[in-house]
């Protein structure tokens, strides 16, 4: 193979190595399916940031609970724009996170915030656990013993 | 399936845990006063401000990014409000044990460096945001001064875009507060938007 024809594979590999982590960016029509899966799976949606510091403190818990079976997580960030490229991703990135990160940028939060749940105020952290048959909302911190109770009485 | 999916969902909708909005105040409650510290040193009431209308009153704090995102849409609204009855007054809610950056000490830094000219007071023993019932920073209520109260009038947001300044579309603490000084009730009187959970220990 000449040179010339292995200089763009070669950037292409260059390029892709640099870009292993990708989280996708959804406005709230793109996520809604995401908080109605018909799934025999017990579904843990919590909303997050980087800045927040009890998020980040509950997050691992949320690592270990996507590791259940009959258990997915999807960990849904509240960062700044701006701040997705610059902190987001090295984030998730350095964490390793395995649980699925999107990032919801939709700014009509007086819309989407009482379509997720009336009975959340906005604040940060919050979670969703739902399952076939049961829905609930936590705007809260969770210890870890906490959270593995309530998503266990879903099952 | 998109119909079973909305079934499903209005099915739900009245089950969540209701923890966050059951306390409180709601639209057209009488909101208490209080005696807290401001950055100046000064101990601030409601009672002090004779003149006042109302208030736009805004629980808010140093180190969250939303409430960082709105200082200057915070002072700009007192900028605006003030000379017309409605000062802004800031209370920080979080308990300065419970998270690095909220005391006093760093309340006066920021109030400083960005020139606040509102207080900035401190809720010192975490006594008076369970009262009105804010969960978060930013949290806004405006009041309206009736004879000796202050009535409730909006609670909410500041507007409809908190992480992009340049986006905002609706500006609704001042849409609440224009149509209170025309003598009119505010069309919108309650709104949501993204904010940090106040931290206690």
């Amino acid at each position: 193979m000449k040179p010339n024809r292995l200089l763009p594979i070669l950037l292409f590999a260059i390029y892709s190595f640099a870009q292993t982590t990708e989280v996708a960016s959804f406005d709230y029509q793109q996520l809604q399916p995401l908080l109605h899966q018909n799934s025999e799976s017990v579904q843990v949606v919590n909303f997050w940031a980087t800045w927040c510091a009890p998020c980040i403190k509950e997050l691992p818990y949320f690592e270990e609970l996507n590791k259940l079976e009959g258990v997915e997580v999807l960990l849904v960030s509240l960062d700044f724009p701006k701040h997705k490229q610059k902190r987001l991703i090295p984030f998730v990135e350095k964490q390793k996170l395995q649980s699925k990160v999107v990032h919801l940028d939709d700014e009509n939060e007086n819309y989407w915030i009482n379509e997720i749940s009336t009975t959340w105020s906005g604040a940060l952290p919050a979670t969703l656990i739902y399952s076939q048959n049961r829905r609930g909302f936590y705007e809260q911190s969770f210890t870890k013993s906490e959270l593995f109770k309530e998503v266990k009485s879903y099952f | 399936m998109k119909i079973i999916l909305f079934a499903y969902s209005l099915l739900f909708l009245s089950t969540p845990t209701d923890l966050v909005n059951g306390d409180g105040y709601k639209i057209g409650d009488v909101a208490t006063d209080f005696s807290l510290l401001n950055v100046d040193g000064e101990m601030v009431s409601l009672a002090d401000f004779e003149d006042a209308k109302g208030f736009i009153l805004i629980f808010t704090c140093n180190t969250c990014p939303y409430s960082v995102a709105y200082e200057d849409r915070i002072i700009a609204l007192d900028k605006a409000y003030k000379s017309k009855g409605y000062p802004v007054i800031a209370i920080n809610p979080n308990d300065p044990a419970a998270i690095d950056g909220d005391d006093l000490a760093d309340m006066k830094v920021r109030a400083t460096e960005k020139g606040f000219n509102f207080p900035y007071l401190q809720d010192v023993g975490q006594q008076v945001y369970p009262q009105y019932g804010a969960t978060k920073t930013p949290h806004v209520f405006v009041l309206q001064k009736e004879g000796n109260n202050n009535i409730v009038r909006y609670i909410g947001s500041i507007d409809d875009s908190s992480r992009k300044p340049n986006k905002v579309k609706k500006r609704y603490v001042e849409q609440a507060v224009d149509a209170l000084l025309a003598g009119k009730s505010p069309s919108t009187t309650t709104t949501k938007a993204i904010g940090c959970s106040i931290k206690t220990l």
